[in-house]
């Protein structure tokens, strides 16, 4: 789908160049995931209703990935699963991105013991395997999608703090900076005018590249009975409700749900990879 | 030497005490009630004189800061409590469950390293072909793959269609234990530890795929090949050496990934494994359990970053302070 037809489109357009390429690329993968999401939230309950003369029926035409041990349309229970992973992905994002954000200033400008507070505070978050601090978080809250959500949300900030402290350490000793704060400028000033519009470009493509993270960590947990709702058709719920009928060859149930997620995934790696062709100056105009 | 190792341990100590202890008073506000999620279905035949004698046996009824205190005096003395859903000692299901564990993650460990490796330096060399670019291609399609869904797949096709491997557990059922033979562990083990693999090779294989590029456009490589050294000969003499360090630290500090990536395949593959208890920990409200987990994986996951620092102070002499080199004769 989106990946595979944007390499076969890639290869005809050999005439354009790499900005060109790179642009239609971010172009088609942004369509096809907002295409995703605007399809979950049409679908709506259509398709989820159960439906008994239909059972456990093979891909066909009409029911392109199959009909579950319910009848419910296959199709149509991915879609909405995956827009769910949509949904829980951008609130991971955002919000990770924004703490990141903070803290990575903060350690990097705020001085010696806030810095090692926060080092301290990653190292903490990446001490213990991150699926066992996503089931701890999932049983405080009670085990229902809500823990589910809060822990994705709450947890994939680490990474990014580190790589955005590690970004303004760098640039606070650069000459701009440092002649910057001898003309007089406040922190604060330097802070907004000249560190921002620098981690701007990162932080993006962070926000961006978090989405995969989340993405699976939300089906993995789902998958392992956390936030179980059958109502919901979370991509995790999906796939572990299928386990039951794999013995007796159900295969698309787990296959196509699985690999339209693996698309999902793909897609928000490309894209991200993407902008950062885009937003880096050293090879923006390559 | 000394002194790093100290500083190492003594900040071990500060995060896994911050991590029961955090991990404790949160538990605490679980809105789960552990009472209730021990007594389960049998709820109707549960009265309230036996409910209140279930939580003054654990010692539910005491309140929190006394709770908090008498259960930091046990820990320092070793004792996890008991498991609620095992019922035995914490300790002992988390040793007994690391060992099958820990016979899954080894074997994945060690097949996806040097796979990983052989596939990157192949990548490194090639760089810029179609092997590099099928390569580069199938790993980071491998890295977006959800594990569980890779592994539904690999018990779909080998376990149910072509009946190769049996469909899950860590050992034949309907089989005494001392009748079990190891033969029969390894088959069991196998299906999990491939599909762990599979998704192991991944970071490894770009990881040296990348570094070996780095050394291959360094001027030392550019002055070998100047003397006439072949592609192979630069690879062995010069590639190898350079890239096996920060690759052999990358594989011992990736073992939190494959704690959690052990914690899926045995939920798809039932097998009774560390993760497994976890879950069930989890789900079925075992708050012992839990804690116990939670700080074993913890240190299991400092062991592998303390095992990759000492490799990297070991091996490679630029990082060692200066005087202390001598100290070490």
């Amino acid at each position: 789908m989106p990946v595979s037809s944007a390499k076969t489109l890639l290869l005809s357009c050999r005439s354009f160049n790499r900005r060109q390429r790179t642009l239609m690329v971010v172009a088609l993968t942004t369509v096809c995931l907002l295409a995703l999401l605007c399809g979950g939230l049409l679908l709506g309950e259509e398709g989820l209703s159960t439906n008994l003369t239909n059972r456990n029926m093979p891909p066909s035409l009409s029911y392109p990935l199959g009909t579950d041990w319910l009848g419910r349309n296959m199709l149509a229970r991915t879609v909405q699963g995956l827009s769910l992973s949509f949904a829980v992905g951008l609130a991971a994002a955002s919000t990770s991105a924004f703490i990141a954000l903070v803290l990575g200033l903060t350690a990097a400008l705020g001085g010696k013991r806030l810095d090692a507070a926060i080092t301290w505070l990653v190292d903490l978050f990446l001490a213990v395997p991150h699926l066992v601090l996503l089931i701890l978080i999932a049983f405080i809250f009670g085990g229902g999608i809500t823990g589910v959500i809060t822990g994705v949300t709450l947890t994939h900030w680490p990474a990014l703090t580190r790589l955005l402290r590690a970004e303004v350490l760098q640039l606070r000793s650069a000459e701009f900076v440092l002649v910057s704060r001898h003309l007089g400028r406040s922190r604060w000033w330097v802070a907004t005018r000249h560190l921002l519009p620098h981690l701007k470009p990162q932080l993006l493509v962070g926000l961006i590249l978090l989405f995969p993270h989340a993405i699976l960590h939300e089906a993995a947990i789902t998958f392992l009975g956390f936030g179980l709702s059958p109502h919901r058709p979370a991509i995790g719920v999906i796939l572990s409700e299928s386990m039951q009928y794999l013995s007796a060859g159900s295969w698309w149930l787990a296959f196509f749900p699985g690999l339209a997620l693996l698309i999902m995934v793909r897609t928000f790696d490309v894209l991200g990879d993407n902008l950062r062709l885009l937003l880096d100056p050293h090879s923006a105009q390559e | 030497m000394l002194l790093f190792l100290l500083g190492r341990i003594l900040r071990l100590l500060t995060l896994l005490v911050a991590v029961s202890v955090l991990s404790f008073l949160l538990l605490e506000l679980s809105p789960i009630d552990p009472v209730r999620a021990y007594v389960g279905a049998d709820m109707l035949k549960v009265g309230p004189e036996q409910w209140a004698k279930i939580a003054e046996h654990w010692g539910l009824d005491q309140p929190l800061p006394e709770r908090f205190a008498r259960w930091g005096m046990a820990i320092l003395r070793g004792d996890f409590g008991v498991s609620m859903i095992f019922r035995r000692p914490v300790l002992a299901v988390i040793g007994e469950r690391f060992l099958a564990s820990l016979a899954l993650m080894l074997t994945a460990w060690v097949f996806s390293g040097v796979f990983g490796f052989a596939l990157g330096v192949l990548a490194g060399m090639k760089q810029g072909t179609w092997t590099d670019r099928l390569i580069k291609w199938y790993c980071l399609t491998l890295a977006s793959t959800p594990l569980f869904w890779l592994a539904l797949l690999m018990l779909l096709t080998f376990a149910v269609w072509l009946s190769w491997f049996p469909i899950g557990l860590g050992v034949p059922a309907g089989v005494p234990t001392y009748e079990v033979t190891l033969s029969d562990r390894l088959y069991h083990l196998l299906l999990p530890a491939l599909t762990l693999s599979i998704t192991g090779v991944a970071g490894v294989a770009l990881h040296t795929r990348q570094k070996l590029v780095e050394v291959l456009q360094s001027d030392y490589v550019l002055f070998a090949r100047a003397r006439g050294e072949s592609g192979l000969q630069v690879l062995l003499r010069h590639g190898l050496r350079n890239i096996a360090l920060p690759v052999t630290t990358l594989q011992f500090a990736s073992f939190s990934e494959l704690f959690g990536g052990s914690i899926l395949a045995e939920q798809v593959f039932s097998y009774p494994g560390l993760g497994q208890a976890a879950v069930q920990a989890g789900l079925r409200g075992d708050v012992p359990l839990l804690l116990g987990v939670v700080a074993f994986s913890a240190l299991f996951v400092f062991a592998g970053n303390l095992a990759a620092e000492l490799l990297y102070w070991l091996i490679d002499p630029r990082l060692r302070p200066k005087g202390d080199a001598c100290e070490q004769r």
